[in-house]
C-alpha cells in the first residue's frame, strides 16, 4: 500500500508528459532549432512554479507525510562534470528526442524499440559509473 | 472531454510537472528519473565491478514504482486520453525535417524513420538509437541528473550546477540537431 502513491504519481507523470507532446522526438527537435515556444513554456513554467513552491516549503517548513522536515538536497560543487556530463546527455537526447523519464513512458504508448535505448542508456550508466574515478569532475 | 483529448497546451502541462516534484517532496522524496538506471545497474549486479553501484537498490524502489506507473500513464494516455491529432510543429519545423527526409513529421510521437523496425533492423538504424541511449545513460550520470533531476528539481532549488548542467544539455542537443542530425539524415 505504501507503494501506490508511487503508482499514482507515476502514472500522473506518464499521462501529463504524452499529453505535452514532451515525449515527442519531433518536440525535441523543434526545440532545438527554437521554432516554438511549447517546450520552453512547459520547462519554463515548470521551473517558475517550482521555484515559488520550493520557496514556500522552506518558508513555512512543511513537513513531509513521514512527519520529518522536508530536505532538498544541494548538488555538489562541480563544473566540469555538469557542462561535459550535460553536453553528452544533451548530444543523446536530441538524438533520441527523449531523456529518462520519456524514456520509460514510450514503453508504455508501444513503441517498444525504445527498450533499446533503455538497455543502451543502463549500459551508459554501467560505462559512467567503471570510468567514474579516471574522469575529470 | 474534448479539452482532455486534445493535446495540453504548455501553460497546463508545465505547472503540472510542479505538481509532480511537490508531491514526490512531500512523499519524502526527490524528483529524479536517471536515478534508475543506476538502480537498474546495482539489480543486474553493477556492484561486483564498481563501488559506484554499491548502493541498497530497495531504498530506491519507490522511484522503479513511479518508473512503473509512467509506463502506465504513457499507455493509458494513447489508449484512452487521446485523439490521433497530428502535433502542431511549427511550419518551419516541418519544413526542416522534410529536407531532412523525413515523411510525415508529426504524425506520430515518434519518427518512423529512427523507432520503425524498419529503420532499426538496419545498422544505421541500430546504431543510432544504441549511440543515443548511451550518450544518454553516460552523460546524465556524468552530470548527476537529467531533465528531471536539474532542470525541473535543481533549477527549482536555485542551484548554480543545474544551471551549468542544464546549459550543458542545450550545447550537446544543439550541436546533435543543427550539425550532427544533418550528417547522419
Amino acid at each position: 500500500m505504501k507503494f501506490l502513491k508511487f503508482l499514482i504519481v507515476g502514472i500522473l507523470f506518464g499521462i501529463i508528459l504524452v499529453k505535452s507532446e514532451a515525449v515527442s522526438w519531433y518536440r525535441i527537435f523543434e526545440m532545438f532549432k527554437f521554432q516554438s515556444f511549447h517546450m520552453y513554456g512547459i520547462i519554463g513554467s515548470a521551473v517558475g512554479l517550482g521555484i515559488l513552491s520550493i520557496y514556500i516549503i522552506k518558508k513555512t517548513k512543511i513537513k513531509n507525510i513521514e512527519g520529518t522536515k522536508i530536505e532538498i538536497p544541494t548538488k555538489d560543487k562541480g563544473f566540469v562534470n555538469y557542462l561535459l556530463g550535460g553536453s553528452i546527455f544533451g548530444l543523446g537526447w536530441a538524438l533520441a528526442g527523449a531523456c529518462p523519464g520519456p524514456m520509460y513512458i514510450l514503453v508504455g504508448t508501444g513503441v517498444f524499440s525504445i527498450l533499446l535505448v533503455i538497455a543502451a542508456a543502463t549500459l551508459g550508466t554501467f560505462v559512467y559509473g567503471i570510468l567514474k574515478d579516471k574522469l575529470p569532475h | 472531454m474534448e479539452f482532455i483529448l486534445n493535446p495540453w497546451p504548455w501553460y497546463v502541462s508545465g505547472p503540472l510537472i510542479t505538481l509532480i516534484m511537490v508531491l514526490l517532496l512531500l512523499f519524502g522524496k526527490n524528483f529524479g528519473m536517471s536515478s534508475n538506471l543506476k538502480t537498474l545497474c546495482t539489480i543486474a549486479g553493477a556492484d561486483k565491478y564498481s563501488d559506484f553501484f554499491k548502493i541498497d537498490w530497495r531504498s530506491y524502489k519507490w522511484n522503479l514504482i513511479v518508473v512503473l506507473g509512467a509506463i502506465i500513464g504513457g499507455f493509458i494516455a494513447t489508449q484512452f486520453l487521446s485523439n490521433d491529432a497530428p502535433i502542431q510543429l511549427s511550419s518551419e519545423t516541418i519544413t526542416d525535417l522534410k529536407t531532412l527526409g523525413f515523411v510525415n513529421p508529426g504524425n506520430t510521437l515518434l519518427p518512423p524513420e529512427i523507432y520503425s523496425w524498419d529503420a532499426i533492423l538496419t545498422l544505421k538504424g541500430i546504431s543510432i538509437l544504441c549511440i543515443a541511449g548511451f550518450l544518454v545513460g553516460f552523460g546524465t550520470r556524468y552530470a548527476g541528473g537529467c531533465t528531471s533531476g536539474h532542470a525541473i528539481s535543481g533549477l527549482s532549488n536555485l542551484q548554480l550546477p543545474s544551471l551549468i548542467a542544464v546549459i550543458g544539455f542545450f550545447i550537446g542537443g544543439l550541436l546533435m540537431t543543427h550539425f550532427i542530425l544533418p550528417l547522419i539524415f
